[in-house]
């Protein structure tokens, strides 16, 4: 680097824009937080600097959790998302890995399918779907919505999968089948272990997503004990034209809390599956 | 219930191996389609069966609880003949729109910002993907407050510096929450756009910019030239993804303004959802949803093609 140009220049070409994007994408989190830990007197006050906390408190974390459901939806949030995204890992993963490494008759009318399935928006089907979920008599059950979350979570993984599943050389498998293994060993113990990446992506991603769901959620669990924390806080949190901000806020902040740990633990795992879709591998 | 895709031919018996689901699992057709059965099977159940169903639903007066009676494209025509599916038609297209070029300049913006090497990038990139990772409705609730009429701290900066003497009502005014739910995505959406092209932009290799800059061009025509082109493929798939998704989007809505005021900011999807689960007519929302599906088909079958050539 040389000296105070090169420093002026970077100064324009990476610290402030980069300062900008950090405090554009992070304010709302920051508020999240801040408005959690003030006091009414202080949250209703026009007149009180509202960028920093004066006295903190932690009152509306208490009423969040002793009276509100919260930790029932928050139970239920985590239940439907492990439950989904096993699933669509599982059924995800039988569909990618004969579409990637097989030939058969009909494989390219499925593959366009899934890839089809995939890009259908949820939009177009939860009208029908509200009124198949009635008929089965599922309303207010999670079976409705660890049923309907899959339908977008087996085609994306299922699409992720193919890539890495096609990644793995051919000879590798002909090898364990010259020694005797069958399709399914070949399968299980060559392809899938050589594949974990792409599993991890696929399984992080799908977690994030189910936990992102809200549509079919709010039709189908109108009952506050089999509620989840997006559509809890929001029926139940805003009563009418009343809004319970710093629970509001504790909760939006709490609910988050478990998907931003799993993420930063696998924050490399997360962005392959989010760059997979775009960049061919 | 749903229609099977017919099971396939298989090939005649191999004499000498006895049809077991062992040996089956061994012939390539047969160990195929029995581990796809049970996806496709679903996805058909779940995707394809309530599509049709959407159709047929379309098709009827079906008040919830009720049968429903044909009525034929009535629904369709009561749609096209009310101000508010046009105004909701124009609402959409202008969210889609505006969005998706602010995501695609913000994104490209950001990416090449964090493609510059310094300290904690990883960190850096980490922390800028959390708007994307967070669920949608929980970091819109942060920007209701954002927003609000009384205490709104974007008020509270304009007023404090002067610019304005007493604060906007961002979501009761038809133009202001407008602004305030394309904003709101954009925010969500521009580090899926970053984080995307970032990763396109490093498979670009260094020699070739060096290579331009021996050649005398400038960073804007090295740009324009070499960076451009390279990530022109990811650009289009990311930003068809994004129209999809924001063509569909119901979150943002639904929690900032409701589609309000006055159906200032309704789109298509909270539209079909008031007219068909608020309003309880299944076959007007399921009508409402369908409108949909000629803009939407068009990117998709784009998008398929584009992704089914590598």
């Amino acid at each position: 680097m040389v000296g105070g140009r090169g420093f002026g220049a970077r100064l324009l070409r990476l610290y402030l824009p980069l300062a900008f994007f950090l405090v554009a994408m992070l304010f709302p989190f920051y508020w999240m937080l801040i408005t959690s830990i003030k006091p009414n007197r202080e949250l209703y006050n026009a007149r009180i600097m509202p960028l920093i906390v004066h006295e903190p408190t932690l009152k509306h974390y208490v009423d969040l959790l002793t009276q509100t459901n919260f930790l029932t939806w928050t139970y239920n949030t985590m239940l439907v998302a492990v439950v989904t995204t096993a699933v669509s890992l599982v059924l995800g993963a039988m569909i990618g890995y004969p579409l990637a490494r097989m030939r058969f008759p009909g494989a390219a009318v499925v593959a366009i399918g899934v890839a089809a399935t995939y890009l259908v928006p949820q939009p177009l089907l939860f009208i029908p779907m509200a009124d198949i979920i009635n008929r089965l008599e599922l309303g207010n059950t999670l079976t409705a919505v660890m049923l309907t979350y899959p339908t977008l979570l087996i085609p994306f993984c299922a699409w992720l999968l193919m890539g890495y599943f096609k990644s793995v050389p051919r000879e590798l498998e002909e090898a364990a089948r010259i020694d005797g293994a069958s399709r399914v060993q070949a399968m299980t113990r060559v392809v899938l272990p050589l594949c974990t990446p792409g599993l991890l992506s696929a399984g992080i991603f799908a977690f994030t997503l189910a936990q992102n769901e809200f549509l079919y959620a709010l039709i189908f669990l109108t009952k506050s004990d089999v509620r989840t924390v997006p559509v809890g806080a929001i029926t139940e949190l805003i009563r009418g034209d009343v809004f319970y901000w710093g629970q509001l806020m504790a909760a939006a902040l709490l609910g988050s809390v478990p998907v931003a740990i799993i993420y930063s633990f696998f924050v490399e795992h997360y962005v392959a599956g989010l760059t997979a879709g775009a960049v061919k591998s | 219930m749903s229609v099977r895709p017919a099971p396939l031919a298989r090939p005649a018996p191999v004499a000498g191996r006895p049809l077991s689901l062992r040996g089956l699992l061994e012939r390539e057709g047969a160990f195929s389609w029995i581990m796809l059965a049970p996806g496709v099977l679903f996805l058909l159940a779940f995707v394809a069966y309530p599509f049709f169903y959407g159709i047929y639903l379309s098709l009827q007066d079906r008040p919830v609880a009720r049968a429903g009676a044909f009525v034929g494209l009535a629904n369709f025509a009561t749609l096209l003949g009310e101000g508010v599916f046009w105004q909701v038609t124009r609402n959409t297209f202008v969210y889609t729109l505006v969005t998706t070029v602010l995501k695609l300049l913000g994104g490209l913006a950001m990416a090449l910002v964090i493609n510059q090497s310094f300290r904690a990038r990883n960190l850096v990139r980490a922390a800028l993907l959390l708007p994307f990772i967070v669920p949608t409705i929980l970091s819109t609730i942060a920007w209701m407050w954002i927003f609000d009429p009384t205490f709104s701290v974007i008020n509270w900066a304009l007023v404090k510096t002067g610019l304005v003497s007493t604060g906007f009502s961002w979501l009761g005014n038809a133009t202001l929450a407008m602004v305030s739910i394309i904003v709101v995505n954009t925010w969500r959406g521009i580090p899926f756009y970053g984080i995307t092209l970032l990763a396109g932009l490093q498979t670009i290799s260094p020699d070739l910019y060096e290579a331009a800059a021996i050649d005398g061009a400038s960073a804007t025509q090295r740009f324009w030239h070499v960076t451009l082109p390279i990530i022109k493929p990811i650009l289009v798939i990311v930003t068809m993804f994004s129209v999809i998704f924001t063509f569909a989007d119901f979150q943002i809505v639904y929690a900032l303004t409701h589609g309000g005021p006055a159906n200032a900011t309704q789109v298509f999807v909270t539209y079909a959802f008031d007219l068909g689960m608020s309003g309880g007519q299944l076959g007007m929302g399921a009508a409402a949803a369908l409108t949909l599906l000629p803009a939407l088909a068009l990117v998709i079958v784009v998008l398929a093609l584009y992704l089914r050539r590598e």
